[in-house]
């Protein structure tokens, strides 16, 4: 029975996304968004569930003492940061007791993880984690310079929540990003050595397609490389992709049967 | 009540404000006045007019076709371009507000608490009661017809009617905001009435509605599809079943000079059953499955199915061997995809084959996840795999968690992860988009040994060039059947293969088809013709 309902729920959900496909009525269109709203509702649960496996992986990591286990705390105060600024704001321009507050809930936090990490005198992180919870708690019910906002979205345009996202959050990614530059050039050094054949030729076909951003070539030169390095694109490269993306669309169609059908489970453990 | 005109009148006079931006035109100088310019003939009309209901769609759509008018090449009075315009019934001129009214209820709900939406709400009813007074402009260009919902009556709002309900706007937005929001509501309610009466109203042609522009064609076109939204509270809603009227006007460089076109109608807009743009796709779906159902039957009375063996998928084993000769841990990455997405999807079956011989070898198994679905789905697949492996005491819940789902951050942390634990093998399988070559040169650097596994097009070649193995496309699906080595799987592989080969020889077909001027060659192609 646990393996046939979901056997039967796929087979039905998926005969209906192959039926939708072909009837544009507005009903079929209708039960389709319905469902796909589902996809959000069990994203958003599952979101729960993704928070709280960071937090005991984490939590866990401290308590084994693993490798860089410190950092563990940067990603705690930084998961509860965040939630807390998103959900808070000031009144006005003061600032009042907000990131006293704001310090005692992460302390509250790295005690808590501390008292769960440690084998022995627990109690001490645990009173401190209390101690910080009572400041915290005080501080909302007595502080009016801020407010939680759990219906609407002036947490998210908050001093605080703006200043993490814009100018911690974003160069950080973006300093990620960036190293795709070094990446490229190390693995394009890798790919280009001329070790055999095939090798060298597109050692040769990298070289025109690049040679054609030069820009000090000449018109007649420029243009030749150009011309050459548009066939290159258009001609080998893309008929190539074609040849991939034909047999990538025949094994979506294939896998999608496979699963409608019930001869891949893989998704439900059993393969 | 005259509170709810109020702000239907604020809105209206915004609306009437930003259109009179738009359309007047600029102050120019006043030597032109003096030159004198030739009056311009108006072009010839176009004609054969004819509007029919858009085909293959969910309806809310009309589509209208014409022949050009003769004026459309020469002369001074040559067409510029066409305007299309639907006849509105009074009732379709108030629907325009609801979006309005719509996003003004979110913004006052907002300005409950943080009240600055809410003072600029009522600094804009106290300028437009200011406007009014003072015998600005903003009336005049006011012509709003409400419809009520106790009668299907409409008129013309007058001046004291107007002035009175901004000043019970003001009062009332002055102190009794918590009413507002439910009082949008009342006034929303009143429009979704009139909605219901919408096709009565239509049947009034020509009597109590205007002529609308609904869109623009330039010159050259000689059709125009007339799309309408369908959400009943939406100012370009077109309700499927009710007569549409519909006229074309040619203008030419100079708007003011310009035919109409007869009237065409009524017509009416309605989805259709059956989508047939997409017959081909129909029957590929067909034969496709009937191909595959065939060759799973063939697989299961035991005939012998040969594939090609994929180095990548062969590596498997020895990765996971070597990971537990050298003691280290493998890293599994499912990409950045849904659980939705097919590619995921395989990778499912992969890990579980990972899984079953990680549990068999007791070897470390690490899975970091972007999408908490994927994280949940991955958790099952583990653990089931750690199930049939006979050892489900080995499994741990931190054998699979989720990370993050932004994309560098995700990169961060799994790159974080090859350089802490420095795992033996890093196994790629999903949809990767640009942190593909970011995991693959770290895992390099770190000295694992590598198999990738994507659908993505553009990163197939940075994991040929970053890693030791590259599943290519299609590959990934095929990769659970051949792990498995089950005949049923195989039997779907073959009947890819099948349709790859009829995929080849219609390609060639249609190669010479294309090239041919034979009526049946054109036809040919027309059946594969996929339209919408």
């Amino acid at each position: 029975m646990k393996r046939q309902v979901p056997l039967v729920l796929v087979l039905l959900f998926g005969l209906f996304m192959i039926f939708q496909y072909f009837v544009p009525h507005e009903s079929s269109e209708w039960v389709y968004e319905f469902l796909l709203d589902w996809i959000y509702i069990i994203g958003i649960f599952a979101l729960a569930l993704g928070i709280w496996s960071l937090y005991v992986v984490s939590v866990d990591k401290v308590k084994t003492r693993k490798h860089d286990w410190g950092y563990s705390y940067v990603t705690l105060a930084g998961l509860f940061g965040m939630i807390l600024f998103g959900f808070t704001a000031r009144h006005g321009d003061e600032w009042g007791w907000y990131l006293i507050f704001v310090a005692c809930v992460l302390l509250t936090v790295i005690m808590s993880v501390q008292a769960m990490a440690a084998r022995i005198n627990k109690g001490l992180p645990l009173g401190l984690a209390g101690l910080f919870l009572l400041g915290a708690v005080l501080i909302a019910v007595f502080d009016d310079t801020w407010s939680f906002y759990f219906y609407t979205q002036e947490g998210l345009q908050s001093t605080m929540f703006r200043a993490f996202f814009d100018y911690i959050m974003m160069p950080i990614l973006a300093t990620i990003f960036s190293l795709l530059a070094f990446f490229i050039a190390s693995a394009a050094y890798r790919a280009f050595r001329a070790r055999n054949l095939l090798a060298s030729l597109l050692l040769i076909a990298a070289l025109i397609v690049m040679m054609r951003f030069f820009p000090y070539f000449g018109e007649n030169v420029g243009e030749f490389i150009a011309r050459v390095s548009s066939w290159l694109m258009n001609v080998p490269n893309l008929a190539a992709q074609r040849a991939i993306i034909i047999g990538v669309g025949l094994g979506i169609v294939a896998t999608a049967l496979k699963v409608i059908l019930g001869i891949e489970r893989g998704y439900m453990g059993k393969g | 009540m005259r509170f709810l005109f109020g702000l239907t009148v604020i809105l209206a006079l915004l609306l009437g404000a930003s259109v009179s931006a738009q359309t007047e035109p600029p102050v120019t100088d006043s030597v032109a006045d003096s030159v004198e310019v030739p009056a311009i003939p108006p072009p010839a009309p176009v004609t054969d007019l004819k509007a029919l209901d858009t085909d293959d769609d969910h309806g809310h759509s009309v589509t209208l076709t014409w022949t050009k008018s003769v004026d459309a090449q020469t002369g001074q009075n040559t067409v510029n371009g066409h305007q299309i315009f639907r006849w509105y019934p009074a009732m379709m001129d108030s629907l325009a507000g609801v979006d309005s009214l719509k996003n003004m209820r979110q913004d006052i709900q907002r300005a409950q608490s943080a009240n600055s939406v809410f003072r600029r709400a009522l600094g804009v009813a106290e300028d437009a009661l200011e406007d009014l007074t003072s015998g600005g402009r903003g009336f005049d260009a006011l012509r709003f017809t409400v419809a009520t919902p106790q009668d299907d009556s409409t008129f013309v709002l007058d001046r004291a009617f107007v002035e009175q309900a901004l000043r019970d706007t003001v009062a009332t937005m002055t102190t009794h905001l918590p009413l507002l929001p439910d009082s949008i509501k009342g006034l929303q309610a009143s429009f979704e009435a009139a909605i219901e009466r919408l096709t009565e109203a239509h049947q009034a042609y020509p009597e109590g509605g205007s002529w609308n522009l609904v869109g623009l064609a330039a010159k050259g076109d000689t059709s125009f599809v007339n799309s309408g939204n369908k959400d009943p509270m939406s100012g370009d809603f077109i309700k499927d079943f009710t007569d549409l009227y519909y006229r074309v006007d040619v203008v030419t460089i100079d708007e003011t000079i310009r035919t109409e076109s007869a009237i065409v109608g009524p017509v009416q807009s309605e989805g259709q059953w059956f989508n047939g743009g997409r017959f081909p796709v129909f029957w590929a779906v067909i034969i496709f499955g009937f191909l595959t159902m065939y060759f799973v039957s063939r697989a299961r009375k035991g005939d012998d199915l040969y594939v090609r063996p994929l180095a990548g998928i062969e590596a498997v084993d020895d990765a996971i061997g070597r990971a537990t000769e050298m003691g280290r841990p493998i890293l599994y990455v499912l990409g950045l995809g849904t659980a939705a997405d097919v590619a995921t999807i395989a990778s499912f079956t992969v890990l579980g084959r990972v899984a079953k011989q990680v549990a068999e070898y007791q070897t470390e198994l690490i899975v970091p996840t972007y999408d908490p679905i994927v994280m949940s789905v991955a958790q099952e697949v583990v653990k089931s795999s750690y199930l049939d492996a006979g050892r489900p005491d080995d499994y741990k819940e931190n054998t699979v968690f989720f990370v993050t789902n932004l994309q560098f951050a995700y990169v961060a942390a799994v790159n974080g992860i090859m350089l802490r634990e420095l795992p033996a093998t890093n196994i790629y399988m999903g949809k990767f988009f640009a942190e593909s070559l970011l995991l693959a040169e770290t895992g390099a650097l770190a000295g694992s040994i590598q198999i990738a596994g994507t659908d993505e097009i553009a990163q197939i070649p940075f994991f040929i060039v970053a890693c030791d193995y590259t599943l290519i496309g299609e590959e990934l699906y095929a990769a659970s059947a051949y792990l498995g080595r089950e005949p049923i799987l195989l039997g779907s592989l073959k009947a890819q293969d099948w349709a790859k080969a009829a995929v080849i020889v219609l390609g060639i077909v249609g190669l010479v088809a294309a090239n041919l001027e034979w009526g049946f060659a054109k036809t040919f192609l027309e059946y594969f013709h996929v339209t919408n």
